[in-house]
Order: structure tokens, then sequence, then C-alpha cells
């Protein structure tokens, strides 16, 4: 096997590796439905909508801070 | 601090939509112009025998890609990122000397870097790589407002008072670095001054010049590597950023399905950067890199769908707003052209349909379906609402506006129209060929065919000039129009009769 076929075989395998990993997302993404802060992904679509500079941000850095 | 009224400042945004605009229009002029020129070629010589070294068809046509690639569009991109960065962020410029510091040393040194560019591509300097022309010390400069640009972006990001990062930054920020990526491995060269000949001379040819670090297949293969995603990071991956604020925030409508826009930013990512080997079918590079850019370019339709579907169902139960607003029928037009060209592509990937479709217009027809439906409309529409909420004040005209969207799309139309007949005529008549293997037709023979088609195309050309005029003039006439309150910009836009 000279390292071209290699290089292809390897390409391959990544490529099925990668596939998995997204179907994994996927899943993921739809069975849990929030993240790991808890928060319903859609609730992020507000981020756009409500993007005044005195809106209340989703999540804010602030929040954050204070818990720590 | 968090007492003081604070606002987003759209100094840098503002900027950009200048050059966005007027980099448009040359571009687009030079397009039209080609376009002319390849059905009437007489227009070569526009300005007369003197100056045809400058005004010949292939002068210019690098001055076209490049004015609407690296000029109109990556324009577009900085003002939008401007605009949008700070809003989703919720952070403003005004807070940070800094940033507003990068911000406009982005602008100019971009601005130094397009002079540059122009000068040299009508002077005939170029490296003869399709959207790489750009000698090195251009690609120093481009590189410089590159990593301002990212000093930008990874500023504003750095003081944000919003955690997340909106689905539309991780679109940002994927253009960053993939342009970053591709930029650097498609241009590595050597200046010929340091090169040595095999007979040992040194210091051959201006000190400008330089050679690829590349040859060959490899050459080609990294080129298209580069080219392909110069269209995914440069003509896709923003313009769905932009999409994904502007659409629903004119519509007020959340997007459909957030999950979605996740995983599909994901797909895209991982498949796109697999199939720019459609560029080389049937060329020297190995038959298996082939057939796996072949099976990627078809995969690509299922996160790029997955985009678009998502925002067209983002106006479920909302579809009057499409019919009252011509800045919402700009996106959504947009975004069907996006899937009616993300599925053309990959047809055109498939082996068998590149042996016809390669070389010929209809390849032509494909680009011109996805920038000037997708990319154009995407970035007018982006602009015509940004307008009001930068001047405070309302759009100049909405029939303006919707004048402008039918004279554009009846443009769009006759230009992809044209190239379609025009690319397939041209590719049967080229493989064409009588019972002993003789081909049935020379060059010139397509050619006197395609001639109608050709002034199709640039009568199609020119409507969308007209409309981007319109555009230009619409927006101009914003600065000076009624200004609005705070509580008309909520989300659609105010519009003057
Ligand atoms: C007024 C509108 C436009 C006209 C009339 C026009 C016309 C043309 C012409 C005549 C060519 C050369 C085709 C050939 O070599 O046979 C071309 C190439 C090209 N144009 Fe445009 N153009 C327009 C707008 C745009 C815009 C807005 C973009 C991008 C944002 C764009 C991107 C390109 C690209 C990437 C190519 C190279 C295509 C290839 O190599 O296959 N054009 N255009």
């Amino acid at each position: 096997m000279d390292i071209a076929e290699l290089q292809a075989y390897g390409y391959f395998a990544l490529t099925g590796f990668m596939v998995l990993v997204l179907y994994g997302y996927i899943y993921h993404l739809y069975s849990k439905k929030k993240d790991a802060d808890g928060h319903d992904y859609e609730d992020y679509s507000n981020m756009a909508l409500n993007d005044d500079i005195d809106d209340a941000p989703v999540t804010s850095m602030s929040d954050d801070k204070e818990k720590k | 601090m968090e007492n003081r009224p604070l606002e987003y400042d759209y100094t840098v945004a503002k900027m950009f939509m200048l050059t966005t605009i007027i980099l448009g229009i040359v571009g687009m002029l030079i397009g039209v112009i080609l376009a002319f020129q390849l059905a009437f070629p007489e227009v070569n010589l526009i300005l007369g025998e003197g100056l045809a070294e400058y005004t010949n068809f292939s002068r210019l046509r690098p001055l076209h890609t490049d004015a609407v690639i690296f000029g109109f569009t990556f324009s577009g991109i900085f003002s939008t990122w401007y605009y949008v960065g700070q809003r989703v962020l919720k952070v403003s410029m005004a807070e940070s000397g800094f940033l507003m510091f990068i911000g406009k040393l982005h602008f100019w040194l971009y601005l130094v870097g397009v002079a540059a560019v122009v000068v040299s591509l009508f002077m005939g300097i170029t490296t003869s790589k399709e959207y790489a022309e750009f000698e090195w010390p251009i690609d120093i400069a481009i590189v410089v407002v590159w990593v301002l640009f990212g000093l930008s972006i990874f500023g504003l990001i750095g003081i944000r008072r919003e955690k997340s990062l909106y689905i539309s930054i991780w679109y940002y920020i994927a253009t960053f670095l993939g342009i970053a990526m591709l930029y650097l491995f498609n241009n590595m060269e050597i200046p010929t001054m340091l090169a040595q000949s095999a007979a040992g001379e040194s210091g051959i040819g201006a000190w400008y010049h330089s050679v690829s670090m590349y040859a060959g297949t490899n050459d080609a293969l990294v080129q298209w590597w580069y080219g392909h995603n110069a269209v995914a990071f440069g003509f896709t991956v923003p313009i769905v950023a932009m999409i994904y604020y502007f659409l629903p925030k004119e519509s007020g409508q959340a997007i459909y399905s957030y999950k979605l826009s996740l995983l599909s930013f994901w797909g895209l990512m991982f498949v796109y950067l697999w199939a720019g080997g459609h560029h080389l079918l049937y060329s020297t590079v190995p038959d298996w890199m082939q057939t796996m850019g072949s099976i990627f370019s078809v995969i690509l339709i299922l996160p790029s769908w997955g985009s678009a579907i998502n925002m067209l169902l983002t106006m479920k139960g909302e579809w009057q707003q499409v019919a009252a607003s011509p800045l919402i029928k700009f996106m959504v037009l947009g975004s069907t052209f996006y899937m009616f060209s993300t599925l053309e592509g990959p047809i055109q990937a498939i082996k068998s349909v590149n042996a016809i479709a390669h070389f010929t217009d209809w390849i032509v027809g494909h680009v011109h379906d996805g920038v000037l439906g997708w990319v154009g409309f995407m970035i007018m529409a982006a602009l015509f609402h940004m307008a009001p909420r930068v001047f405070k004040r309302e759009i100049y005209s909405k029939s303006l506006m919707a004048t402008q969207f039918w004279i554009q799309t009846l443009g769009v139309v006759l230009y992809f129209t044209s190239m379609w007949i025009a690319g397939i005529t041209q590719g049967m008549m080229w493989r064409a060929h009588d019972e002993f293997g003789n081909l049935a037709y020379s060059f010139i023979d397509t050619v006197t065919v395609l001639h109608p088609y050709y002034t199709i195309r640039g009568v199609g050309g020119l409507l969308y000039l007209v409309g981007f005029l319109m555009f230009a003039y619409n927006i101009y006439k914003t600065m000076s129009a009624r200004p609005v309150e705070e509580s008309e910009l909520q989300n659609a836009s105010p519009m003057g009769a």
C-alpha cells in the first residue's frame, strides 16, 4: 500500500467518523432540547429579536460573574 | 458606567456601507461591459485602439471578479459585521476606544488594499491564479486587513454582555477562520528576486513578481480547494450570517428552528471543504478525489437547504409580509435563489453532467444565479434594513425599492436562462461527432449560435445594474429622509412612499 492509497483510506475513515459525530450531535440536540446551562435552544432566537443595548441578554455575562 | 445612556456606534458600519455601494457599482458596471464584449467584440475597443490594452476582456475580467467579491461582497460582510456584531453581543463600539481604532484602521487599510488591487490589475500585474491574482506585497496587506477584522470580531466578543453567541456570530467567525486558512495556503509564493534559476541567475523579474510554491496538479488542487471554498466562506457562510439576523429581525419572527440552524452550521463546515474537487473532474487529479468531490457536492444540498428552509419556514403564517414589504421580498427571494443554486451546483458536479457543463456558459449562469439572486439580494436587503437605523431616518422610497426588486429579478432570470441555453448548446456542440468520430462543429460555429444568448445576458446584467443604481440612490436619499423615532425601528423598517 503506497502513501496515496493510505491517504484515501484515512480520508474515508475520517469521513465515516465525522458522519457519526454529526448524527450524534443531531440526536443530542433533539433529545436534550436544552444546553448545558439549562437554556432551551430555541430561546436563543431572542438574541436577534431583543437586541437593543438595554434589552436583557438571554444569558448575561454579569450574572455569570455574580454566581461565582 | 451602566447608568450612562449608551448607544450602538455605527461609524465603521457606515464607512463600509459606502464601499459596498461604490464597489458594487464599479464591479457590476465592468460585468456589464464584459457581457457586451462577449456579444459584440467591438466593445473591446470602447475607448479606442490606444487604450485597448486596458479595456479588453482579459484585462477587465479579473477586475470584475475581484471588485464584486473582495470589494462589494466583503465590504457588505464587514459593514454588516460592524452592525450585527454589536447588537447581538449587546455591546457598543463606543465602549472601547481600542476597538473603534481597530475598526477605522481596518477600513482605511482596506481602502489602500483596494486601490493597490485596482491599479495593479489595470496594469496587468497578476499571479494568474483566479480570485488570487494579487502579487505578494498586496497579499501581505490583505493579511493585515484580515487580522484587523479578526481583532475586531474577537475584541467585541471579549467585551460582550450577552454570554451566548448568536448563530450569526458563529458564521462570521467561520468566515474569518475559513478565509484566513484558504488565503494563506493558496497564496504561498516566493518573490522572484529571492529565487535562482538553474543557470545560476538571480534577481529575476520585477520586485513584485513571485512564483507559486505549488506546481502542476498540486497547484490545481490547492487552487480549487481555495476557489471553491472562497465561494463557501465568501458567498455562503457570511451571507447566511446576514439572513439569520436580518430576516428574523425585519419580520419580527423567531428563527423557525434554532437547533436546525446549529446543525446546518456544522454540516456546512464539515461538507464544504471537501467539495472543491468538482472543479477538476476529468483532470489529472487522483480519481478518488474527483469522486469524493462529486459525492460531497451532492451531500452539500442537505446543510444548504437546512439553512434555506429554516429561513423560509421562519415566515410561516406570515406570508402577507412578503407581499407587503419589498425588503422581505428581497430576503425570501434570496433564500429561494440560494436553494436553487445549491441544487444546481451539485447537479453540475455529477460526473456525467459535468462532461457537458464544464468550461461552458452554464457554469457562468450558475455562478450568477447564486451571486445576483442570493448574495446581491441579501446584501442589499441588509443595507436597506440598516439604513434607517444607522441614519435614524425612514427609507426614502418603498415604491422605488419595489420597482428595483422586479427589475433586478427580471435581470437575474434573463441572465441565468440565457446562460443555461447557451451552456448546454455549447456543451452539446463541442462533443457532437459524425459516425467516424470527426467533430461535427468547429469552435466558431458555437460562437455564431450563442450570439443571441450573449446579448440577452448583457441586457439582463444591465437591468441588474440599473436596479443597483436605484438601490444606491434610495440609500443616498434616505440620509436626508424623514427622521424616525426609536420606537419605529423595532421590526419592520419604516419606509416613505
Ligand atoms: C450586473 C451584474 C453582472 C454582470 C453583467 C456580470 C457579468 C459577468 C461576465 C460577463 C463574466 C465573465 C464570464 C465568462 O468569462 O464567460 C462574469 C464572471 C464572474 N462574475 Fe459576474 N456579473 C455581474 C455581477 C456579479 C456579481 C454581483 C458577482 C459576485 C458577487 C459576480 C461574480 C462573478 C464571478 C465569480 C465570475 C467568474 C465565473 C467563472 O469563472 O466561472 N458577478 N460576470
